[in-house]
Formats: structure tokens, sequence, C-alpha cells
């Protein structure tokens, strides 16, 4: 074959190397911070979660007047320290956060994978099977599937993880027949490889960064998904505190205790929040 | 545009199909159904009887086509509690459902959009900044506090505003607020982001070169990528748009199908949680497809046709 013209040359790379932006490095602070204080949950918090002290029901924070240092984010309706209820509701949601994401993020990826690598009828019935999924509203299905399963801590996850996995197939499987074509795959298995190590050694660590995307995109929809389903009363069961049933037990008393909905869901907004700027800040690193 | 109708039909199929299979799953998921339905000490013979007056001692394939047939002629089965077809309680709440969903879609365009294309025009300047930050603090709320807190705030302390219910334009208020704050702000973020793309392409460098104003150039040609990507996203979102209205309609006791919904979950009528799930299911299918036939307007470099 003739080739017309050179190729253009590609322009020449600055030397430094790729950057993390300030979100990703905010974001992995402000999630990080709240992954340790779910961790030491049990050493840091002055109260265990469920101690009830009805003598103190409803004490106010201990900045505001007839507060008490002892109690710093004040007292539920059945005199529960907030804060220490904060502290353990932290691992309820990181707990899902990361454990739907990976078992989601797993799953599309090796359907995915398999699905663009393998090409044919299993292709069809996977791609099929992506695109029937996707055209349900995920957080819907999830209240419904809930609602009948019955509530706890791993079936929560499981769920989380179902309703998302097809938005990692998708991707997984548009990279990997983008990647299946090139020279470093082509020449991998011209070589002998075999098809297995191709898969593990070639295709998937470069369809990697992509997932690693949808899966920082995820993170706070999950978050955002399990506080509201915990809101619902569909999710973690009490005396076990998540942030979203706090915010639903402390409606009952908010004209009287406006701190039982603040802080419960500020706390949410706050991990959503590094949840989020870690996507952005890995969207941004080109 | 007539194979890819043809495509999209096809793929409708499928997906009823399947969020059927879902729905009439969903009732076996509990355990036993039968348990919901007699009383804890009822006679085993009696238990029998019901279970055989309620087709469940069939086959479980059987049980599903006979569930598809009536579902096809509009029969979702009874409600356990109100003891009416569920289809025509779901098909009651709709429209309450649908004015909440229609309001909030026209405040995020008519908010989402003008903002988009001001701060994306000013790009990097204090504006933009300030706008960002904001509107990246709207996209992390979780809907159903903030519902709590406009009430707590608007309700309960400067009773402006009532906090729940359907009985004037005034309850409309505080739950459109809610679920378009994080609407607007995506759209406002979207936007801003096309648009400062838009304006440092080679296109709106010649159309200025050529002397078109900046009125013409943002309203015109910047508006009209927005538009294109405010589509899609509002697209994408609308599954958790309805998974948010459920949210939002039982913090506001708003008469909608999402509060029906998590009624049915509370009393363990679950005839009526699977009407709800098969009747949104396929609204949401439907608006979806109104979504990509929206694309082919918009986006003249959109084919569906893989043909020429």
């Amino acid at each position: 074959m003739i080739t017309a013209a050179k190729p253009v040359p590609a322009p020449v790379r600055p030397a430094t190397r790729r950057r993390w932006p300030g979100q990703f490095h905010a974001g992995l602070a402000i999630v990080g911070t709240v992954l340790l204080l779910a961790v030491l949950a049990p050493h840091l918090s002055p109260h265990g979660f469920a101690d009830q002290d009805l003598l103190r029901s409803l004490q106010p924070p201990a900045w505001v007047a007839g507060g008490d240092w002892a109690y710093p984010l004040g007292t539920d309706r059945l005199g529960r320290d907030l804060f220490s209820r904060l502290l353990f509701g932290a691992r309820v949601s990181i707990a899902v956060a990361l454990l739907s994401v990976a078992l989601g993020g797993g799953l599309g990826t090796v359907f995915g994978l398999t699905a663009g690598y393998t090409g044919r009828w299993v292709d069809r019935i996977i791609s099929r099977l992506i695109d029937v999924q996707l055209s349900f509203p995920p957080v819907f299905i999830a209240i419904a599937v809930m609602a009948a399963l019955g509530q706890s801590l791993v079936k929560l996850i499981l769920v989380l993880a179902l309703v998302t996995w097809v938005q990692y197939a998708r991707i997984a499987r548009a990279t990997t027949l983008s990647v299946r074509e090139r020279e470093f795959v082509l020449a991998a298995r011209a070589l002998g490889a075999e098809e297995g190590r191709v898969v593990l050694r070639h295709v998937l660590p470069s369809i990697l960064p992509p997932l690693l995307v949808v899966a920082a995109v995820n993170m706070s929809n999950v978050i955002l998904a399990e506080a509201a389903l915990s809101f619902l009363g569909l999710g973690i069961q009490p005396p076990t505190p998540a942030w979203g049933s706090m915010v639903s037990e402390g409606r009952a008393v908010q004209s009287l205790a406006w701190w039982n909905t603040v802080f419960p869901g500020m706390a949410i907004a706050i991990l959503v929040i590094g949840a989020n700027l870690l996507s952005d800040g890995l969207q941004r690193r080109r | 545009m007539g194979r890819f109708l043809i495509q999209r039909l096809v793929h409708l199929v499928w997906v009823l199909l399947a969020v059927s299979i879902l729905v009439f799953l969903l009732i076996h998921m509990s355990g036993d159904p039968i348990r919901l339905l007699t009383p804890l000490d009822a006679k085993p013979e009696d238990v029998e009887r019901v279970r055989a007056l309620y087709g469940l001692d069939q086959p479980i394939p059987v049980q599903y086509v006979r569930f598809l047939r009536g579902a096809l002629r509009g029969d979702l089965g009874e409600s356990f509690r109100y003891q009416r077809p569920a289809f025509e309680l779901v098909m009651q709440r709709l429209p309450a459902t649908a004015l909440l969903a229609l309001v909030t879609l026209g405040l995020t365009i008519t908010v989402g959009i003008p903002v988009g294309l001001w701060i994306g025009a000013r790009a990097g300047h204090a504006v933009d900044w300030v706008i960002s930050l904001v509107t990246f603090v709207f996209i992390s709320l979780p809907s159903f506090w903030l519902g709590v807190l406009l009430i707590l705030l608007f309700a309960d302390r400067l009773r402006l505003l009532p906090a729940s219910g359907f009985e004037s334009p005034a309850h409309l208020v505080l739950p459109c607020l809610t679920l378009s704050i994080y609407t607007s702000g995506l759209i406002t973020r979207i936007v801003r982001a096309d648009v400062s793309d838009v304006l440092r392409q080679d296109f709106i460098r010649t159309a200025r070169a050529k002397g078109v104003g900046e009125r013409t150039v943002l309203g015109h040609h910047a508006l009209r990528n927005a538009l294109i990507s405010t589509v899609t996203v509002l697209g994408l979102q609308l599954g958790n748009l309805l998974g948010g209205s459920v949210v939002v309609e039982s913090v506001f006791a708003w008469p909608g199908v999402g509060w029906l919904m998590l009624q049915g979950i509370q009393t363990r009528d679950l005839p009526l949680v699977r009407a709800v799930v098969l009747v949104v299911g396929t609204a949401f299918v439907l608006i979806n497809l109104i979504v990509d036939m929206l694309y082919l307007y918009l986006d003249p470099r959109i084919r569906y046709d893989h043909s020429g």
C-alpha cells in the first residue's frame, strides 16, 4: 500500500508527568477521612451508638445554650449521642459505597470484557442484556427489590451492585472492542501468548482507566442511593445507625431539635462532595 | 428513520419483557406470598384454598404466562389493601407525578440553560467560579435532606409555604424546588462546560470574524450545542429523577405514584408495588424513545440509519 503522506508527528509532550488535579486530592482527603473515622468509630466515639439516656433526650449541641461537651453534637429523642451515631453511621455509608462499587465494577468488567473480546453470540447476548438493563431506572428498581427482599447490609450491597453493573459493562465492552485490534494486543497473540494471558496482561490494564472514572461517578450515586433507601426505611435496620435513617428519625422531632436532621444530612453531603471531587479530578486528568 | 424506529420498538419489547419478569418475581422474592394474604393462625386447608384462588399453586412459568396475559389486558391484579384493581390506582396517581416532573423540568431548563450560557461565556471569571462552586454543592445534596431542610425553613420557621399536600399551587413550590436544585445544578454545569468548549472552536472564530454579533454567537451556535447535551443529560438523569421522586413525594406527602409505591411497600401490598413498577418502567422506556427522537431533530449529525 502506498501512503500518500507521512503521518503527522505526534505533538511533543512536555517532560512533566501527568499530574493529579487539586480536586482529586481534595476528594481523596475527604473520602479518606470519612473512611478513617468509620474504621476508628469504636475508639473515637464517646458513647455507644445505642446507649440511651432518656434524661438527656434532645439535648442541643455543645455550643448552644443547654449543651454539654460530653455530647458534642447533641442527642436524639432517646438521649443517644448524635456524634457517636454519626461515626458508626459512616461505617454503613463507606461499606456500601466501597463494596457495591467493587462488586458492581467487578461484575461489569468481567461481562463487558468477555462480550467485547469474545464477540459473536456471547457479545450479542451480553449486549442485549446491557441495553435492556440500561433502560431501567436504577434507584427505582432498587427501592422495589429491597422492599420485596427485606433489608440487610449484604442485600443492600448486592442490590446496589446489581443495578449498577451495566454502567461498567457498557464502558468495558466498548473500550475492549477498540483495544482488541491494537498492535500490542495483536503482537502478543502473534507471539503465541495464551488468550487468558493476553486478556489479563494486555487488555485489562488498558481498559481500567475509563472504568475508574465510571467507578468514581458511581460512588457518589451509590452513597446517595443508600442514604435514600435508609431514609425510606429500606436500608439498614435500627438500632444500627445509618445517616439516611437518622435524618428520617430526626424528622419526628425536627421542630424541637434541628440538630437531629441537620447533622446526618450534612455528613452525607460532605461524603458525596468528596466522591464528586474524586470523579471530577479523575475526569480532568488527561 | 423507519429502520431506527423498528429497532427501538424491538428494544422496547425486550425491555418490557424484562420489566415484567422482574415485576413478576418481586412477589416471589418476599418468600411465600401467601403468608401476606392469610392470618398466621389460618388452617392449612384454608391456606391452600387461598393459594388456589390466586393461582399460586401453579408452576412458576404457568403463573408468569397468566400474569403476562393479564398485564396485556391492563389487569395487574388487585391491591391487597384497597381491594381494587392495582392498575387503576396507579393511573389515578400518575397525573400528580407528571405535574411534579414537568414543572421541575420547566424550572430546570429555564434556570439551567441561561445560567450555564452566561457563565460558560465567562469561563474563568469570578462569577463562573462562584456559580460553579454553588452548583457543585447542589449536585451533592441528598434530595430527602434538602426537602426536610426546606420544610424546616419555609414551613416550620417562616410559615411561608405549606409543608405537605396537594391542594394549591403553593404546595408545588417546595417539592419542585427540592427536585430542581439537583437537576438545574447539573444542567448548569453541563451547559457551562459545553459552551466554554464550543466558544473555543474554529467555527465560532469564523462566525465572529464574519462580524456575527456576540448575542447571535451565543444564542445560535452555543445554544444549539447546549440543547443537545441538555437532552442527553436529562435523558440519562431521568432514571435518577424517578427514584428521587419516590423520596421527594414521601417527604412532602405528594399524592403521586412514588408515594403510592411507598405506601404499598409499608403495607406489604405487593400487587400495588408491582403495578407501580410496571407502569413507571413502561413510561421510562417511552420517554427514552422520545429523547432519542429529539436528538434527530436537534443534531443533524446524528442519523440512526446505518445505510448511506
